[in-house]
């Protein structure tokens, strides 16, 4: 499987039915792909919209439907639209259940740094900030390490995107969260050992006695 | 409230005005606008807004005529024009969180003098701003935007100046048209006075200045 599947298929088992969810670009937008049957979310676009569908078939892209990348989408029944004002208002209130992002560097207490690499990589942070800080749980979506680095860290080297810790981050190799602000392993990934795990890892990793494997 | 030409609605705007322009990722642009400022060669502007899109579409035009001073922006990655000019200290870019950026320019047409919010926090977007600590959290203080003119893009108007938005293209659209001294509308259907049912009217008609159509 691919690295990029197995991080979207196991992401998508913390959806539950009623969340309103917000997909960065990049792998976190194929989390909306790999759904558990049953389960019914509300994805929300920052560009403003709540009930973002699949991609639209060849000839049917609507030029005022689309993405936070600005490419067409669909909107499901049920689907509203609003401001850029309201969109973060949601963000930032308390209403967004959970944002999926992209991330360049997590350190061992949870911090995210996923928005500019200084003088390389300027592109701003868009909404990148505003949902690190607002939603009521942020999951990173990334590949393990990057060119054979690792991108969990000690200590950041990037400016990270907020004060605010992330909940949880899901590699193709692990998943790990941050009880008490400590980097703890909790899945390994499909038949990965604990051993390549710490190799491919900066960061001071918790390791539990047993460490299951994910479930995708 | 006037209709006037798309000519004379760009003569109005002077050389190094500050211009808010709507859009997302060029989705919502007043694209019409955007081709008649090129046209007439308006100079060192200051545009506020989500994005620089890119190249050929919406401000991307404006960025590829070297007509900008400075960009007040959440996102210019999808532009590398943007980032090549402001890499070589052509442009002065300025970014901003994007649920900030917003905030900021309802503020400025709100009456309010600034925000809290505590996007940014800890992060180099807090460089030069003030900390506020309220109940026991830590906000920025973030302080209102206005400009010289908005350009707003609308769906529907009627001749009196309600507009109304479509999906996706509402984005910061109903939030400029209160944070400029001048508001230029430019709609793509314009439909007689009274059709337009007052619950779906969006931006009230005192708020804008002048109505330009769109034909299609």
């Amino acid at each position: 499987m691919e690295p990029q599947t197995i991080i979207a298929r196991r992401i998508a088992r913390e959806l539950r039915s009623g969340m309103l969810v917000n997909l960065g670009i990049g792998i976190p937008t194929l989390v909306a792909n790999h759904l558990p049957a049953g389960i019914q979310v509300f994805f929300q676009s920052e560009n403003g919209l709540i009930g973002t569908g699949a991609v639209p078939e060849e000839g049917m892209a609507h030029p005022t439907l689309t993405d936070a990348a600005g490419r067409p989408v669909t909107a499901l029944p049920g689907a509203c639209t609003f401001d850029s004002a309201m969109s973060f208002g949601l963000i930032r209130g308390g209403h967004l259940d959970l944002t999926v992002l992209g991330g360049l560097q997590v350190d061992q207490t949870g911090l995210l740094a996923n928005w500019t690499i200084p003088k390389k990589m300027v592109p701003g942070m868009g909404g990148a900030m505003d949902l690190v800080s607002g939603a009521k749980r942020v999951i990173v979506a990334m590949q393990h390490t990057a060119k054979g680095n690792p991108k969990i860290m000690k200590k950041c080297t990037l400016p990270v995107t907020a004060t605010r810790r992330v909940d949880l981050v899901v590699t193709e190799m692990a998943v790990i969260a941050f009880p008490d602000g400590r980097a703890t392993l909790m899945e390994t990934g499909p038949g990965v050992s604990v051993a390549q795990i710490t190799a491919a890892t900066q960061a001071e990793l918790v390791i539990p006695d047993r460490v299951p494997e994910m479930t995708l | 409230m006037q209709t006037v030409s798309l000519e004379k609605s760009v003569a109005m705007i002077p050389d190094g005005a500050s211009v808010m322009i709507g859009g997302f990722m060029a989705v919502g642009t007043p694209e019409r606008v955007i081709d008649e400022i090129v046209r007439q060669n308006k100079r060192d502007l200051t545009v506020i807004a989500n994005d620089t899109a890119m190249p050929g579409r919406g401000i991307g035009k404006l960025v590829t005529a070297k007509l900008l001073r400075k960009v007040i922006a959440s996102h210019i990655g999808l532009n590398p024009e943007t980032q090549k000019q402001m890499m070589a200290g052509e442009m002065e870019v300025e970014l901003v969180p994007q649920g900030t950026l917003i905030e900021r320019i309802r503020a400025g047409g709100f009456g309010l003098g600034g925000i809290l919010t505590q996007t940014g926090v800890g992060t180099p977007v807090e460089e030069g701003k003030q900390r506020i600590e309220v109940n026991g959290k830590t906000y920025l203080l973030e302080l209102a935007l206005r400009a010289d003119f908005a350009l707003v893009h609308a769906f529907l108007a009627d001749y009196l100046g309600n507009l109304g938005y479509a999906l996706t293209a509402r984005n910061f659209n109903p939030v400029i048209a209160m944070g400029a001294d001048k508001v230029i509308a430019c709609a793509d259907n314009i439909v007689p006075v009274g059709v337009i049912s007052p619950d779906h009217v969006v931006t009230p008609a005192p708020v804008v200045d002048y109505l330009v159509a769109n034909p299609s």
